[in-house]
């Protein structure tokens, strides 16, 4: 049976098509201004990719800041459900998840299933989620996505003196103006993130192995930074994008549903 | 006899001249590339309007973020006791200051004399500093000065679910988006920088009177919402935003008059 998850995010929306535990199809889009149309045109897409229609998915599970808002989906589950299980599917052994989204940063620790034991979250300061990294290369006039590249051509990273974003922002344009290399800027910008990471995980106490999900985890100089604060090494997740962590989650919870109704 | 202080900030410098009978004049000025640049800049200013040469200065006190840079003084004191000293001096009965400026928010509770018993200090966040007012005022297009009076006009009380100024950015934008009342998206601007300011100064427990000091008191708006963020009433000042530098004064002249002011430097010690 084809299921699938919807995950709407601040920044960008994902849908991802799932048939017996083995993903289908997946689509990752910028976020609309409504919540309603991110969540159509990303499972259009997935759809549209795969030649089937809605008609064709079992069951449709939507999570993210914009579940409550998507039409077509059976049933709307929080985020950290979907980002549990869709992390333990993408890295069986993790038993530790940092989950960067748009506008917030989450650590959870979860079982062998992939449910949720403990979980922590900030999403009431900018510094140390995607909103960090999204203002700093717009100050850089930089891609988000080439952030973590630009951080590997650093020779002298520089420091940055606040994790305040704010304040952060005017130290880095001061930087930018006294001819700092960009790069070293980038990976400066990169320890900060990590540095106001590494508060939240260690405030949850991790166990190995620890995954990180979400955008972010694509950018290397966060992960590597991430490692050294943490010492250790932070799995990486090969099996799909790790973005797609939600949305994946949320499909195998429609498969379950879908499967018996267990929840 | 004359003495000056001269209070150097990361944005803007202030200088001011004293006599036993009071002001004689102030300066303020934006900040430049050093400090000593802007220190010597502002008390050009300042000893111009007096229509005096550095010369006739008997002491000379230096305070702020840049106070060890400036070569002119004769000796710094740290912002806190400053600033503490200044607010005694312009509203006799205050015992706790809330000092809002551009990069910081500051609470201290002082003594009769204005020396400091407790203080803190918030700049690690700019939520509850006047750099809010600055990124909401630059995204509105609207200027700094003008916030207090439009936000006076709101008739409507609405409230900002963020407290941090990059969500509260976006927040406000969708505001705008769907038609809010920019009078009163301002107003609770306002309320969510004294909100920020009240709880900052409520962790050292406030003592009355409580005065508000620093750039962001000549808001009116501000003034009215931090009032109500702490539920009392509040004072104001003439010169809010050269506070410190009035504090440094003072204390130029206890250095000139010989007075020992081992109370004011031990405070000073605690901010080091």
């Amino acid at each position: 049976m084809m299921v699938a998850g919807c995950d709407v995010g601040s920044l960008t929306s994902k849908a991802v098509i799932m048939k017996d535990g083995k993903m289908v199809e997946s689509v990752i889009i910028k976020s609309k201004a409504r919540p309603g149309d991110s969540a159509d045109a990303a499972m259009g897409q997935a759809l549209s990719k795969t030649g089937l229609s809605m008609q064709d998915i079992g069951f449709c599970v939507g999570t993210g800041y914009g579940r409550d808002r998507i039409s077509f989906v059976q049933e709307a589950v929080t985020e950290i459900a979907c980002h549990g299980k869709g992390a333990q599917w993408l890295v069986p052994s993790a038993r530790t998840v940092i989950d960067i989204g748009g506008q917030d940063c989450k650590a959870m620790r979860i079982d062998e299933q992939g449910n949720m034991i403990k979980f922590t979250a900030n999403d009431k300061c900018a510094s140390g989620t995607g909103r960090f990294l999204e203002v700093m290369a717009k100050v850089l006039h930089v891609e988000l996505g080439d952030l973590g590249a630009l951080s590997a051509l650093s020779k002298n990273a520089i420091t940055l003196a606040s994790a305040c974003t704010v304040w952060a922002q005017a130290d880095v344009i001061q930087y930018l103006n006294s001819g700092v290399p960009v790069a070293d800027i980038a990976a400066g910008i990169n320890s900060a993130m990590a540095s106001r990471m590494s508060i939240i995980v260690n405030n949850i106490g991790f166990e190995r192995d620890v995954v990180m999900t979400g955008g972010v985890a694509k950018n290397a100089g966060v992960v590597s930074a991430l490692e050294k604060l943490l010492g250790l090494r932070i799995k990486r997740v090969t099996r799909a994008d790790p973005q797609l962590a939600g949305a994946i989650g949320a499909a195998l919870i429609a498969m379950e549903k879908a499967q018996g109704g267990k929840s | 006899m004359i003495v000056a202080g001269c209070d150097v900030g990361s944005l803007t410098a202030k200088a001011v001249i004293i006599d036993e009978n009071g002001i004689v004049a102030s300066a303020m000025a934006l900040a430049k590339r050093s400090p000593e640049e802007s220190a010597r800049a502002v008390m050009d200013q300042a000893l111009n309007n007096a229509g005096v040469a550095m010369t006739d200065i008997s002491w000379c006190v230096g305070t702020g973020y840049g106070r060890k840079h400036i070569s002119f003084v004769n000796s710094v004191e740290s912002e806190i006791a400053c600033h503490g000293r200044g607010a005694v001096w312009q509203a006799p009965t205050a015992r706790t200051v809330i000092d809002i400026g551009g990069p910081d928010c500051k609470a201290i509770k002082v003594d009769a004399s204005g020396a400091v018993a407790r203080f803190i200090y918030n700049d690690k966040c700019a939520s509850g500093t006047g750099r809010f007012l600055e990124v909401i005022a630059e995204a509105l297009e609207i200027k700094l000065d003008d916030l207090g009076d439009i936000s006076l006009k709101s008739a409507k009380k609405i409230t900002l679910s963020n407290q941090c100024v990059v969500f509260a950015e976006t927040e406000i934008i969708s505001l705008v988006n769907d038609g809010a009342e920019i009078s009163d998206i301002i107003r609770a601007l306002h309320h969510a920088v004294a909100n920020r300011a009240a709880a900052l100064a409520k962790s050292i427990t406030i003592e009355k009177d409580i005065v508000m000091t620093g750039g962001v008191a000549r808001n009116a708006g501000m003034f009215e919402a931090l009032k109500s963020a702490l539920g009392t009433d509040l004072l104001r000042v003439d010169n809010p935003q050269i506070n410190g530098a009035i504090g440094a004064a003072l204390m130029a002249m206890d250095a000139a008059r010989g007075t020992p002011a081992t109370e004011h430097r031990k405070e000073g010690a605690l901010v080091e």
